[in-house]
């Protein structure tokens, strides 16, 4: 190697043409070298049921969080934002590859993230609504990382241990969305008459799709005890929870707006179906 | 090949000395995100590495960079393997690793938290331990940003000298 910097690294060893350099580094499975192996106690079809859940969550999650992109208030909220997005994603990449391995399919992460329609997307309605004001983004992120926390934190003792590393690992930066999104619900609650005004309506909003997210894994103790601390410092109310779910997004029963968000996400993976990253 | 004690010990030394590619100034020794380096009966090298944050980017770097030092370095059968359990934590950089992060202008991590018996804490306080300035050491420092240019830094400034940096948050 006639050069030592890691980048100029990569570009060595591309024997298939410059052209596909720019689709990446060649590594494509981000469990390589770890035991594909499924204790024998182990259901392997809820096992990977639960990987694609977690996985579509997350990766409908990072994109809407990447939506704040060139969008957000202030350049630092944009940067922190985009970073809450990309520990998302990254749980999806790994959630998605546990799930390949594990349903019989062999597919890669790609073939989740990229070739699937609205329909087979397992994903929570809440995480797939548009941004909407900051304060409702901020409402969402605190409920949404508040309910996977808690599923984590229980997740991380699951009998496969990829499923478990994968969440112990979560667990730790999910503690740091939680903590951001809380910070902001205080901070715009407890601001001038505006912000509170938009802060409750984007609580009110968000709280609508809680029997959503408990009827999929009820963190119900947990979620509601972080939301009445953060609702009690930012002097907001915490409404009821509806009793009954909006909509199932486990079951493929999306709305209107899951569609136009993998249109986009895809179009690249769609356009270039041969190409690696 | 003849496999060697001594060839494992220079495979690990070799791929300790892979700078990591977003923090340049550390290798991936004192990063601790290089997990173990052993040689297999076949002579193959195997190195594990543990992702910093789920979402790491940095990840493929670190990879292509451990095989391309260990390649250079004669070793003709590489296997760099992803590592997952336990998960990373800055309690793991070490020693020299945070004397270099703090000579480059970056505050290395206070200790992580430990886990807790029961649900992890939501901690509302405006009180936060004092990040001291890596440039001229004073206390009087606030954090602009808990995200900064990489998953594992925030953005704090210090208020006696006026200079803007980096801090590596703990996890």
């Amino acid at each position: 190697m006639s050069d030592d910097h890691v980048y100029m690294s990569l570009a060595e060893g591309h024997d298939d043409g410059d052209a596909r350099w720019a689709f990446g580094t060649g590594f494509e499975d981000p469990l390589h070298g770890i035991s594909t192996a499924v204790p024998d106690a182990v259901d392997r079809g809820e096992l990977a049921a639960t990987c694609l859940e977690l996985a579509d969550d997350a990766l409908v999650t990072a994109q809407r969080l990447a939506e704040w992109t060139t969008r957000a208030p202030e350049l630092e909220e944009e940067v922190a934002l985009a970073n809450i997005g990309l520990d998302f994603l990254g749980q999806a990449r790994l959630l998605y590859a546990r799930c390949g391995q594990v349903d019989g399919s062999q597919r890669g992460e790609d073939a989740y993230a990229y070739f699937r329609d609205a329909d087979d997307f397992r994903s929570v309605r809440l995480a797939e609504l548009p941004n909407g004001d900051f304060a409702f983004s901020m409402a969402r992120l605190l409920v949404f990382a508040a309910w996977r926390l808690a599923h984590f934190e229980q997740l991380a003792t699951h009998a496969d241990p990829v499923l478990a590393a994968i969440a112990a690992k979560g667990v730790k930066e999910m503690t740091y969305h939680r903590q951001y999104a809380a910070e902001w619900v205080v901070r715009l609650g407890d601001g001038t008459d505006k912000s509170h005004r938009r802060m409750q309506a984007g609580l009110d909003q968000v709280t609508a799709h809680l029997g959503e997210l408990f009827a999929a894994h009820d963190a119900r103790t947990a979620v509601l005890a972080v939301l009445r601390q953060v609702t009690e410092a930012a002097g907001l109310t915490l409404p009821d929870v509806p009793p009954t779910p909006v909509g199932h997004g486990r079951e493929g029963d999306h709305t209107a707006h899951l569609a136009p968000l993998l249109a986009e996400l895809q179009s690249v993976a769609r356009a270039h179906p041969e190409a690696t990253w | 090949m003849v496999t060697t004690l001594t060839d494992a010990r220079r495979a690990r030394r070799i791929a300790e000395q892979v700078p990591d590619p977003e923090l340049p100034m550390l290798t991936l020794a004192d990063l601790g995100v290089l997990r173990d380096v052993t040689l297999a009966a076949d002579g193959t090298v195997v190195a594990e590495l543990t992702p910093t944050y789920s979402g790491c980017p940095a990840m493929a770097e670190m990879r292509a960079g451990v095989a391309a030092r260990l390649a250079q370095a004669g070793y003709e059968h590489v296997e760099v393997r992803t590592v997952l359990d336990p998960p990373w934590s800055t309690d793991w950089i070490t020693a020299e690793g945070r004397r270099k992060l703090a000579e480059h202008g970056i505050a290395p991590p206070g200790p992580a938290p430990r886990p807790s018996a029961g649900p992890v804490p939501l901690v509302l306080s405006t009180t936060r331990r004092a990040v001291p300035c890596p440039r001229c050491g004073a206390t009087d420092t606030e954090e602009t940003s808990r995200f900064g240019a990489t998953s594992c830094k925030a953005l704090w400034r210090c208020r006696a000298c006026r200079e803007p940096f980096e801090y590596v948050k703990e996890i």
